[in-house]
């Protein structure tokens, strides 16, 4: 294992990291260089994006008027203002009533079409609309790190997702351990994996570049490290870098997975030559036992001990 | 003999929890010493440790809240700074300490400050409202009270005896069962979560019985307060969703220590099931926390705006819509779990319908304040800044509730923005606000105004420097719970947040400075008249602090706001009402049964999660017994005599009559 | 709840007239009186309300039931492991101990031992004969390797039977400290609440045990 101890950087000073930081949230802005959800590069990313900013825009109406009528009221009608009029008797109407409940059940109901609506056409489960056939991706979050399989193909990466532009990607995600959520913030949606299941995803890259994924749910010490880049590369590029893949690097079966399988943490991308087919069939299944989960021994304090060291 | 126990527990090679675990336990034996040198045990065990009164209780809740507070915002500000300095480094944190600090992080503050503080203001000033002597069952009150404090106990020795959960703060499986967590972390979380969730169970059951049992003639439903109303939903929601959290926990427990499979990988178990149960309590825990915050809100509004709440009867309704709704609504935590799109639409809207009650209690609020006269004392300005902040945290809820913007943001910094919004700027401004509001009634003074405000200011600065670089980071597509990370456009955020972080700490230090400056200065914040806000609820019409049987005669009830109204007639009368006669009083004996029981319960805890087993049976056995004396005892109650409370009550009265001619005085 | 009774000063459209006194007759105008309770009332009404908190907590693990009732993992299925006579005999017992409990606590009611001292007697001993039964199912089960350990449906089983098996357990114990109680200190008022208490308690797992009875044996014996 290995263990991420070495100091921290103390050498920055804090008034250094604070002038570094206001030029770069300066520079930055909201649409910054970041895997930011509201830079979108593929259709689904889009999608959800104009969703989110449709309801916030819809909340907003009633949002700044309430918030701005609390701070007004609460000024206006405050003990010392000697041209606010007193009125302790006002503590019920019949029309304020239906007033407030109306406002907020309208809202509600706007937003909750666009929610029904939304949840249909952004169903992960769903293909996407395009006249290319999608490309399967098999994916296996393991104990820290990002199995992809290419069954069509039949080589698979590790940490590394190659994915052609402008063809859609039809996901079947699992776990061989604990959950995780597989996610690319820029191409949209995430989804959980988890052992014993496979969820389906369907996302697109419409724009060539690379992008940064993750796990979005805790599944360990290594949890950290389990990012990993997207290239959205042309076509002729994934081709190639199939071939090259099919011609170098270890092949993946059951025993070579076994070995993957074992927890480690920041291991750099590589592909299989070859996988074995159905191994994710077996996953699932389990034909292949779950993750083994930390090596050491069971007992506590030693556990704890191998973990610090 | 030791079961699990070994020296290698202890974690010598890691200076951090070490040199804080000392640090807490020289603290502790300080206080202790302290407490021996000066002669004030008898007193403490006497009035405090034993007491059975829902006062001293409530004020017990509230005081462990608050030292839970402080040791869980000390892995805030450890979380804060890691991930500020973690930027292509790996900080000082390592991965598994710092995945204890977020679990303990959130385990501390919901359980053992969220949800003490609630409880205690709902013991303290719920029975007076209702104009009653005490809760139905107050020596089960004490035992509440101490299994909770066994939990918090319990997860402190985690930090020097073994290791804490790091699981996060729901301990989600397979990664918290034995194949993946070995360690006896998930055991103390698990085990400290079921004792004190036992407590908060009987909590439950009591205070629903008091609020609909136990109350002065004439206080009929539609009288209570609202802050009654709330307390009743809150509880409610306590027996009904807390045995499914106890459940759960059981299942779990089972998996680890016997070998069952409920939520394991292999032979049938099903992880997604502990998901739905999990959220199943998780989410009317939500509402447990923040209804009697709303319920805070509305006394404090009406109060310092000199009006009646607006529109009781929409509030009453909003409040028992929010605790049925919310046990609809438990999906939307899993949206992403690929449930299908009209699972996940049905659960949105549910989640959606709740912001509707939420709204209306907003807009009453507005229309409290309108043509009212406004005070801007601190508990009013926590209430002000809570109906801004909420407004925000409720929106980005209801954000996360439409499922697609949910694909986005699931489990990033927004939603994690999102609960703090809501859970600070709702929960705590409102603890905050009924600390301040109440204080005066339970300890006789008033707390330092100034001192008060420098802790609003700081809080309320520092938590928006802390929490909206949160929504920014999660739009970034910034995941939780990250030790490092690489993204350069994280960094800024992240050290802006540390700075909020830094700001809060100001207020909570201010808080502590304002508690000891009141303490030094009460003389002259002492309210005499008992009255200090000029209030319109049963609980002011009694002296600061209450005498143990609350009132000297059980008030009767004529109206809603009873004490205003009769305040107002004795104002027009320009006399008070004639003296009552007096009886004598009974009232319940002091019982060590709940701290007894809950010595064993710590034993016992303890030994469960070190599998020390001769120690468990010895434990259980031990409480046994505690219970089996304790039925056993001849009198339960013990009398005051009636000289005792006419002399209370009327050093009451004089107060209040002196308080009447200045304001007839005033009037002329 | 109509706004006719119109206050001083108050707007007639507030049916409350909150925050004014409005004067003793009119005051009680369109409320409910509430009683105030008695003793008795408030400790069998909190009791039933921890009922309903305990039946939640078997809903619970009903429903994990529910869920993991196929997930046999390849081993035994509830047709091939569940004796539906040892079932009967131990509802028998159970269903019974009921009734003699109901004898007992009207012989608590009129102060006569022998219903009293008598009924709890027998509630004791066929409560006890219920747990014999059900032990002997669980050590046969777990000799014939279909402990709770072998699939999640097992660990459903046990987990539910085992939690009402758990119940009685405390029920049995709590039975022989109310005999112990009534034998030293006699009918007191506080007692008797007790004995309500526990009457409540043992009603209310048998309600349990008829649920779990037609769920898990009858439901899952047809699987």
């Amino acid at each position: 294992m290995q263990a991420r101890r070495t100091g921290s950087p103390r050498g920055r000073t804090i008034v250094q990291q604070i002038r570094r930081c206001a030029v770069l949230a300066t520079a930055l802005g909201l649409t910054s260089c970041g895997p930011s959800v509201l830079d979108p590069q593929g259709y689904v990313g889009v999608a959800d994006r104009q969703i989110l900013l449709d309801s916030l825009g819809i909340m907003l109406v009633i949002i700044v008027p309430v918030i701005i009528a609390t701070a007004g009221v609460a000024w206006w009608f405050r003990a010392s203002n000697t041209r606010a009029r007193y009125m302790p008797d006002f503590v019920y109407s019949g029309s304020i009533e239906l007033v407030v409940w109306s406002i907020p059940l309208m809202t509600i109901l706007l937003l909750g079409g666009v929610a029904w609506v939304g949840s249909h056409e952004l169903d992960p489960a769903a293909p996407l609309p395009s006249k290319t056939p999608p490309l399967d991706v098999q994916v296996v979050s393991l104990d820290w790190k990002w199995l992809f399989i290419y069954p069509k193909q039949g080589v698979a990466s590790v940490n590394r997702l190659v994915i052609p532009v402008g063809t859609p990607v039809h996901f079947v995600l699992t776990s061989a351990s604990v959950m995780n959520v597989f996610f690319v913030p820029q191409l949209g949606s995430m989804i959980y994996t988890m052992n014993r299941m496979a969820d389906r995803l369907n996302l697109i890259a419409d724009h060539p570049g690379t992008y940064y994924g993750e796990s979005a749910m805790i599944s360990g010490d290594g949890f950290a490290t389990m990012h990993f880049d997207v290239d959205a590369v042309p076509t002729d590029q994934f081709t190639a870098w199939v071939t090259t893949a099919k011609s170098n690097g270890p092949s993946l079966d059951t025993q070579t997975y076994g070995a993957l399988m074992k927890q480690s943490m920041s291991v750099q991308p590589f592909t299989y030559r070859t996988v074995e087919p159905d191994l994710f069939l077996k996953i699932v299944t389990q034909a292949v036992p779950p993750g083994p989960g930390p090596e050491n021994a069971q007992t506590p304090g030693d556990a704890g001990k191998a973990l610090r060291n | 003999m030791l079961g699990k126990l070994s020296w290698s527990a202890i974690p010598f090679d890691q200076p951090i929890p070490l040199a804080a675990g000392a640090l807490v336990l020289i603290v502790i034996l300080a206080v202790l010493a302290w407490i021996l040198v000066k002669g004030y045990m008898p007193y403490l065990w006497r009035e405090w440790i034993t007491s059975v009164d829902h006062k001293r209780i409530g004020v017990m809740y509230c005081l462990l809240g608050l030292v839970m507070l402080i040791r869980g915002f000390i892995d805030a500000i450890m979380m804060r700074s890691q991930q500020a300095l973690a930027f292509r480094a790996p900080g000082y944190l390592p991965p598994d300490h710092f995945d204890q600090i977020f679990s303990a992080h959130g385990t501390l503050m919901i359980f053992f400050v969220a949800m003490p503080f609630v409880i205690g203001l709902m013991n303290f000033a719920m029975p007076l409202q209702l104009g009653a002597r005490d809760v139905a069952f107050p020596t089960l009150n004490s035992v509440s009270f101490w299994l909770t404090a066994t939990g918090a106990l319990l997860i402190n020795i985690s930090l020097v005896v073994g290791e804490f959960s790091r699981t996060g703060w729901l301990a989600y499986p397979p990664l918290s069962e034995l194949t993946y967590s070995p360690d006896v972390g998930v055991d103390y979380y698990l085990w400290s979560v079921q004792i004190s969730g036992i407590g908060t169970l009987l909590t439950g059951v009591n205070l629903v019985t008091t609020v609909l049992k136990i109350h002065a003639p004439g206080m009929t439903y539609m009288r209570m307060p609202i802050f009654c109303w709330t307390t009743l939903a809150s509880n409610l929601l306590i027996v009904a969703a807390f045995p499914v959290l106890t459940a759960t926990y059981a299942m779990l427990l089972l998996d680890r220590y016997l070998g069952f499979h409920f939520f394991t990988n292999t032979a049938g178990g099903n992880m997604m099931m502990f998901m739905n149960l999990i959220w199943m309590w998780g989410h009317p825990e939500v509402y447990i926390l923040i209804l009697p915050a709303f319920g805070i809100y509305s006394e404090v509004v009406s109060t310092f705006s000199r009006k009646p709440l607006f529109g009781y009867r929409s509030m009453v309704m909003a409040t028992m819509a929010i605790c049925i709704i919310s046990f609809m609504v438990w999906l939307h935590h899993f949206f992403t779990m690929g449930a299908g799109a009209n699972v996940n639409a049905i659960f949105g809207i549910a989640s959606m319908i709740i912001a509707v009650p939420t709204g209306v209690k907003i807009f009453n609020w507005l229309f409290t304040m309108y043509g009212g006269r406004v005070v801007f004392a601190v508990p009013m300005m926590w209430a002000i800044a809570f109906m801004i902040t909420f407004t925000i945290g409720g929106m980005t809820g209801v954000l996360l509730a439409v499922p697609p913007a949910d694909f986005l943001v699931h489990n990033s910094l927004f939603l994690v923005a999102h609960f703090h919004n809501v859970i600070i700027g709702g929960v705590l401004f409102g603890v905050f606000a009924g600390y301040t509001y109440w204080f005066p009634k339970a300890f006789g003074f008033r707390l330092h105004e100034g001192w008060g405000r420098a802790a609003f200011w700081f809080w309320v600065i520092g938590f928006y420097v802390a929490w909206m670089p949160g929504y920014v980071l999660g739009l970034e597509g910034m995941t939780r719970r990250l030790q490092h990370y690489d993204v350069a456009a994280w960094h800024p955020w992240l050290v802006i947040a540390a700075f909020g972080t830094v700001i809060i700490l100001l207020g909570i230090i201010s808080q502590i400075v304002q508690l000891f400056v009141s303490i030094k200065l009460r003389e002259e914040l002492r309210d005499v008249t008992g009255d200090p806000w000029n209030g319109r609820s049963l609980e002011w019409s009694t002296a600061s602090p209450p005498p143990p049987f609350n009132f000297g005669v059980l008030p009767n009830v004529e109206g809603e706001e009873p004490y205003w109204g009769v305040k107002q007639r004795a104002i027009e009368r320009g006399e008070l009402r004639p003296e009552p006669e007096y009886s004598e009083i009974e009232l319940p004996r002091n019982s060590p049964t709940g701290f007894i029981c809950a010595f064993f319960a710590t034993f016992a805890g303890f030994a469960l999660i070190w599998h020390i087993w001769w120690l468990v049976i010895l434990s259980c056995i031990g409480a046994f017994i505690t219970f089996v004396i304790f039925a056993w005892r001849d009198r339960s109650e013990y009398i005051i005599p009636v000289e005792e409370v006419a002399r209370l009550d009327r050093a009451n009265r004089t107060a209040r009559a002196a308080w009447l001619a200045a304001n007839v005085q005033a009037a002329e | 709840m109509s706004g006719a009774q119109a206050g001083t000063g108050v707007s007639p459209a507030d049916p409350y007239r909150i925050g004014h006194y409005v004067g003793f007759r009119q005051g009680t105008a369109g409320h409910a009186a509430r009683e105030l309770a008695s003793k008795r009332v408030i400790v069998g009404y909190g009791f039933w309300i921890f009922l309903l908190s305990d039946i939640v907590m078997f809903s619970t693990f009903f429903a994990s039931f529910g869920v993991l009732s196929g997930q046999t993992a390849g081993g035994p299925s509830g047709k091939d492991l569940f004796n539906l006579t040892n079932v009967a005999i131990e509802t028998a017992c159970l269903l019974f101990s009921s009734f003699t409990c109901g004898i007992a606590s009207i012989g608590a009611r009129t102060h006569d031992n022998l219903m009293y001292y008598g009924g709890m007697a027998v509630t004791f001993v066929f409560g006890a004969s219920f747990l014999y039964f059900e032990m002997h199912e669980f050590v046969d089960l777990i000799l014939q390797g279909a402990g709770p350990e072998r699939s999640a449906f097992l660990s459903a089983f046990f987990t539910v039977v085992g939690c009402h098996g758990l119940h009685v357990t405390l029920g049995l114990m709590w039975l022989l400290t109310m005999v112990a109680q009534v034998f030293s200190k006699g009918y007191r008022p506080d007692i008797l609440r007790r004995v309500l208490c526990f009457s409540l308690f043992w009603h209310t797992l048998d309600i349990i045990w008829v649920a779990l009875f037609t769920i898990v044996y009858l439901m899952g014996a047809g699987q």
